[in-house]
C-alpha cells in the first residue's frame, strides 16, 4: 500500500526541513559560536598558557571573592525565599498577589541600576557615605556591596521557583502534621523540605549561575580593584580591556564551563524530577 | 488595645491551622524592604534634588537622549528578531522530533546561564573585524562591531530564551482539535497556521518579546565590548550610568535609573493587563 | 450518495484499533456508531472525516474514492467531541470560516458569507449571539455553533464525535430531539458516535454495534434489539436496559 497521506495537522516536509534548518541555524549561530569562541580563544596558544593564565595570583583572587560572594548572597536568598513561599503559599493574606509582584521586582531592573541603588545609599556621597566614613566602614568597593548587589538581582530566583511548587501542592500534609501535633519547624523540616528538595535545587542551580557570574551590577559597586574586589567577570573585563585575550579567554572559559555545568544539571532535573519542580517548566 | 489589633489581623489574614506566620512574613518583609525596597526608593528619590528642571535638564542632554534612544531601540529590534525565530525555535522544539533536540532545548537556556561578561567578550571577537564572522561581513560591507548593529546582535543573544520558553508551553498545551477542525472546514495548511494557530499564540509571543524587551533595555555586560561605546554613536543608555557615577554625578546617574526603572514598571504593568485581558477572553 | 465501508483496519503503534470493518449505509442515513470505550468507533469516525488514514480497506462515498481525498476536500461536516471552537473568533467569525478560506474563486462575497452565517445561527437558534465569544457560551450554545460551521461548508456528510458527551441530561434530550428534526429537514447523511445506548436507539435509523475494532453487528434500532446477533451485543444492551 501506498504511503498514508500528510496528517492535517503535520506541517509539509518541505517546510519541516526549512524550519528546522532556520531554529538549528539560529541556535548555532547566535548561542553555539559564541562559547565555542570562548574555549577556541582559551586554548589558542595551548592549554599550558591557559592554565598559568588561570593560577595567576590575580586571576586566584577573582576565583576565591566570586565564590565567597556566592556563599553569602545564595544561602540567604535561599532562606528568603523559602520563608517568602511558606508564608505566600500556606496562608491566605491580602495583598498576596502584590507582595508576589515585589518579589520578582529585581528581575526586571537593569543590573547596572541594581548597583547604582547601593552606591546612593552606601556611596562617599550616598545616605550614609558620611556615617559610614566616621566609622571607617567600607561597603562600596568592598565585599559587602560585591555582595549586596549579588543578593539584589539574584533575590527572585529561589522564591520564584518555590511559590508556584508549593502553590501546587496545597497545605493538607503539613495541616495533617501539624493535627498529629508535630511542631512547626519539625512539620517544615520532615514534610514540606522531602516535597520541595528538587525544586529548591533548581532554584538554588540558577541563583548561583547567575551570582558568579553577574557583571553590571557587581561592576558599579566594586571599584575594580585587581586582586581585591574584582570578581571572575570582572577580572576578564580588565584582562580583555589590557588586551591579554588569552587570559581573558582563560577565566572567561571557567564561567562558561559553570554555565554548562548549570545548563546539564538543570536539563538533568527537568528529565528527571519533571513533576518535583515547578509547574512553569513542564514542556 | 490587643484585642483591636487582633481583630484588625484578622480581617486582613484567614485564620490557619499552620504555624509560622508571624516569623516568615516578618523575614520576607524585612528582606524585602532592606534589598530591594529601600535601595529602590533611594533611586528614585535622588535626581529630584535638582528639582523637575534639573532633572529634565539632564535628559535632555543630546548624549542621554542618544544613549536611551539607542537602549530602547536596539532592545525593541532584538525583541522583533526574537519574535520572529524564537517562535520558529520553539515550533520546531515542540512540533518536529530529530536527533539533538534535547540538546538543542537545553542550548537555548544558554544565555540566561552564560555571564553576560563571557557572551560580551565572545560576541565581540567573533565581530570583530577579523573575527569568524566579522571578516566575512566585512567583505559583504556589513560592520558590526562598535555599531548599533553590533548591539542588536547582544541584545537578540540575551533575548532568545524568554521568547522560546515563554511560548512552548503553550505550544505544548494547545490541543490539534483546532487544527483538525480547520483543516475539516477546507482551510490550506498555510490558513491553518495563520488564522487559527497563530492568533492563539500572539499573547504568548508578545509577553514573550515583552520580557526579552524589558531584559534588553538594561542590559550591559554582553553589549559594552561589541558596542566599542562611542558616545551619541554606539553606547547604551546603562554606560552613561556608570560613567556619570564615575564623574560622582550622582543625581545625573540616578536620573537616567530612573527613567529606565520606570519603562520597566510600565512593561511589568503592561503585561499584567495583557494577562488580564486575554484571560478575560478564555 | 451511499456509504460503502470495507475491510479497514489500523494499527496504532501496538494494539489494533480496527480490524476489517466493513458496513453500508444507504444514503440520508443517520448512522449511529455504538460501543464501549476503545472499541476503534472514534477511530472509525476520524478515518472517514480524514484525520487518521487506515492502514488497509477502502471507502467509496458519493462515487469518490474517499480515502485518496485529504480532509480539507472531503467537505465532511465534522463535530469535535469538544466542540474544538476557534477561541478567538467570535460565534460568527467561527461559523464562517469555512466559506472564508475557500480559493477566491468559489468564496462568496462578504456580504453572502454574513448572510449565511445569520442564516445557520438561526437554524441552530443562535440568533443574536453572532459578536459573543465561545467562553461566553454555555456548553450546549457551543455544540450548536459547531453544528453550524460544520453545516456552512454545505457538507456532503456530517460526522459528529460524541456529540452529547459534554451536555447534562436535560440539555442532552432537548438537543436529541432537535438533532433529529434538523437531520429530517436537511437529509444528509450523517455519522455519529456514542457510547450511550439509549441516545443511538432513540436518534438512528441504523446502529451499528462494535467491540475491540470489530463491528459485532450492524442492523436497524428494532433488528439489532429484537435479535442480538452475538453474546457481546446481548450482554451490552442488557447491561444498561432500563
Amino acid at each position: 500500500m501506498k504511503k498514508p497521506p500528510r496528517r492535517s495537522t503535520e506541517d509539509h516536509p518541505l517546510v519541516r526541513v526549512v524550519l528546522s534548518i532556520v531554529a538549528i541555524g539560529f541556535i548555532g549561530l547566535f548561542l553555539v559560536l559564541p562559547l565555542t569562541m570562548v574555549f577556541s580563544q582559551a586554548l589558542s596558544r595551548g592549554l599550558g598558557v591557559t592554565l598559568a593564565a588561570i593560577e595567576e595570583p590575580d586571576a586566584l583572587a577573582a576565583v576565591r571573592l566570586t565564590l565567597l560572594a556566592a556563599a553569602i548572597a545564595v544561602p540567604l536568598n535561599a532562606l528568603f525565599g523559602i520563608s517568602a513561599s511558606w508564608a505566600i503559599t500556606k496562608f491566605d493574606f491580602r495583598g498576596k498577589g502584590f507582595l508576589t509582584t515585589l518579589i520578582d521586582l529585581p528581575f526586571s531592573v537593569s543590573p547596572v541600576v541594581s548597583g547604582l541603588i547601593y552606591v546612593l545609599i552606601f556611596g562617599l556621597q550616598g545616605w550614609l557615605g558620611p556615617t559610614l566614613r566616621e566609622w571607617d566602614i567600607k561597603v562600596i568597593f568592598a565585599l559587602p556591596g560585591i555582595v549586596l548587589a549579588t543578593m539584589f538581582v539574584t533575590f527572585p530566583f529561589i522564591a520564584r521557583e518555590l511559590i508556584p511548587l508549593m502553590t501546587d501542592q496545597g497545605r493538607e500534609e503539613e495541616e495533617a502534621a501539624a493535627s498529629l501535633g508535630a511542631s512547626g519547624l519539625r512539620t517544615f523540616l520532615r514534610i514540606t523540605l522531602p516535597n520541595i528538595k528538587w525544586g529548591l535545587l533548581y532554584g538554588v542551580l540558577l541563583c548561583n549561575a547567575r551570582a558568579m557570574g553577574e557583571f553590571g551590577a557587581v561592576s558599579v559597586v566594586s571599584g575594580h580593584i585587581r586582586g581585591l574586589t574584582n570578581t571572575m567577570p570582572l577580572h576578564v573585563e580588565v584582562l580583555y580591556n589590557d588586551y591579554q585575550f588569552v587570559g581573558a579567554f582563560a577565566v572567561a572559559s571557567l564561567l562558561a564551563l559553570l554555565a554548562i555545568v548549570t545548563l546539564t544539571l538543570k536539563s538533568f532535573l527537568e528529565w528527571h524530577f519533571a513533576e518535583e519542580i515547578a509547574a512553569a517548566h513542564h514542556h | 488595645m490587643t484585642a483591636a489589633i487582633a481583630s484588625l489581623a484578622a480581617h486582613w489574614r484567614n485564620p490557619s491551622a499552620l504555624p509560622g506566620f508571624a516569623l516568615s512574613f516578618g523575614f520576607t518583609l524585612f528582606y524585602l524592604s532592606a534589598i530591594v525596597l529601600i535601595p529602590l526608593t533611594a533611586l528614585v528619590i535622588r535626581p529630584w534634588s535638582l528639582g523637575f528642571a534639573g532633572f529634565w535638564q539632564i535628559l535632555a542632554d543630546h548624549r542621554v537622549l542618544a544613549a536611551l534612544r539607542l537602549s530602547f531601540g536596539g532592545a525593541a529590534i532584538a525583541a522583533g528578531i526574537n519574535a520572529v525565530f524564537g517562535l520558529i525555535v520553539a515550533w520546531v522544539l515542540v512540533r518536529y522530533r530529530f536527533p539533538g533536540k534535547r540538546l538543542l532545548d537545553a542550548l537555548v537556556d544558554l544565555p540566561f546561564a552564560l555571564p553576560t561578561a563571557v557572551a560580551g567578550i565572545a560576541l565581540s571577537t567573533l565581530y570583530a573585524p577579523h573575527g569568524w564572522l566579522g571578516e566575512p561581513l566585512s567583505e559583504l560591507g556589513l560592520k558590526v562591531s562598535y555599531t548599533p548593529l553590533g548591539v542588536v546582535v547582544a541584545l537578540t543573544f540575551i533575548g532568545l530564551p524568554f521568547v522560546v520558553r515563554t511560548l512552548q508551553p503553550v505550544l505544548s498545551d494547545l490541543t490539534q482539535d483546532a487544527e483538525e477542525a480547520a483543516a475539516t472546514l477546507g482551510a490550506t495548511r498555510l490558513q491553518t497556521v495563520v488564522r487559527v494557530v497563530l492568533p492563539t499564540l500572539t499573547p504568548s509571543l508578545v509577553t514573550g518579546a515583552t520580557l526579552a524587551f524589558a531584559r534588553a533595555v538594561g542590559e550591559y555586560g554582553s553589549v559594552i565590548f561589541i558596542a566599542g561605546n562611542l558616545p551619541t554613536v554606539s553606547e547604551i543608555a546603562p554606560l552613561l550610568i556608570i560613567i556619570k557615577l564615575e564623574q560622582y554625578d550622582y543625581a545625573g546617574a540616578s536620573a537616567i535609573g530612573v527613567i529606565m526603572l520606570t519603562a520597566s514598571f510600565v512593561l511589568i504593568l503592561a503585561l499584567n493587563l495583557l494577562q488580564y485581558w486575554t484571560g478575560s477572553r478564555r | 450518495m451511499s456509504l460503502v465501508v470495507e475491510s479497514i483496519a489500523k494499527r496504532f503503534e501496538r494494539f489494533p484499533a480496527l480490524n476489517g470493518v466493513s458496513f453500508n449505509a444507504p444514503r440520508d442515513t443517520f448512522v449511529a456508531l455504538l460501543g464501549p470505550s476503545g472499541s476503534g468507533k472514534t477511530t472509525l469516525l476520524r478515518i472517514l472525516g480524514g484525520l487518521e488514514f487506515p492502514d488497509e480497506g477502502s471507502v467509496r462515498f458519493a462515487d469518490l474514492d474517499w480515502l485518496s481525498l485529504p480532509a480539507r476536500e472531503r467537505r465532511a461536516g465534522f463535530v469535535f467531541q469538544n466542540y474544538a471552537l476557534f477561541r478567538h473568533m467570535t460565534v460568527a467569525q467561527n461559523v464562517a470560516f469555512g466559506l472564508s478560506v475557500r480559493p477566491r474563486r468559489q468564496r462568496p462575497s462578504r456580504n453572502a458569507i454574513a448572510r449565511r452565517v445569520e442564516e445557520l445561527l438561526t437554524l441552530v437558534q443562535l440568533e443574536g449571539l453572532g459578536k459573543r465569544y465561545p467562553s461566553q457560551l454555555s456548553g450546549g450554545q457551543c455544540q450548536r455553533v459547531a453544528l453550524a460551521r460544520a453545516l456552512a461548508i454545505e457538507p456532503r456528510i456530517l460526522l459528529l464525535d460524541e456529540p452529547f458527551g459534554a451536555l447534562d441530561a436535560k440539555v442532552r434530550k432537548e438537543l436529541r430531539v432537535w438533532l433529529r428534526a434538523l437531520h429530517e429537514r436537511l437529509g444528509l447523511t450523517t455519522i455519529f458516535v456514542t457510547h450511550d445506548q439509549e441516545e443511538a436507539f432513540a436518534l438512528a435509523d441504523l446502529v451499528v454495534i462494535m467491540n475491540k475494532g470489530k463491528i459485532e453487528q450492524c442492523g436497524t434500532p428494532e433488528e439489532v434489539r429484537n435479535a442480538p446477533k452475538t453474546k457481546f451485543v446481548a450482554e451490552f444492551l442488557s447491561s444498561a436496559a432500563p
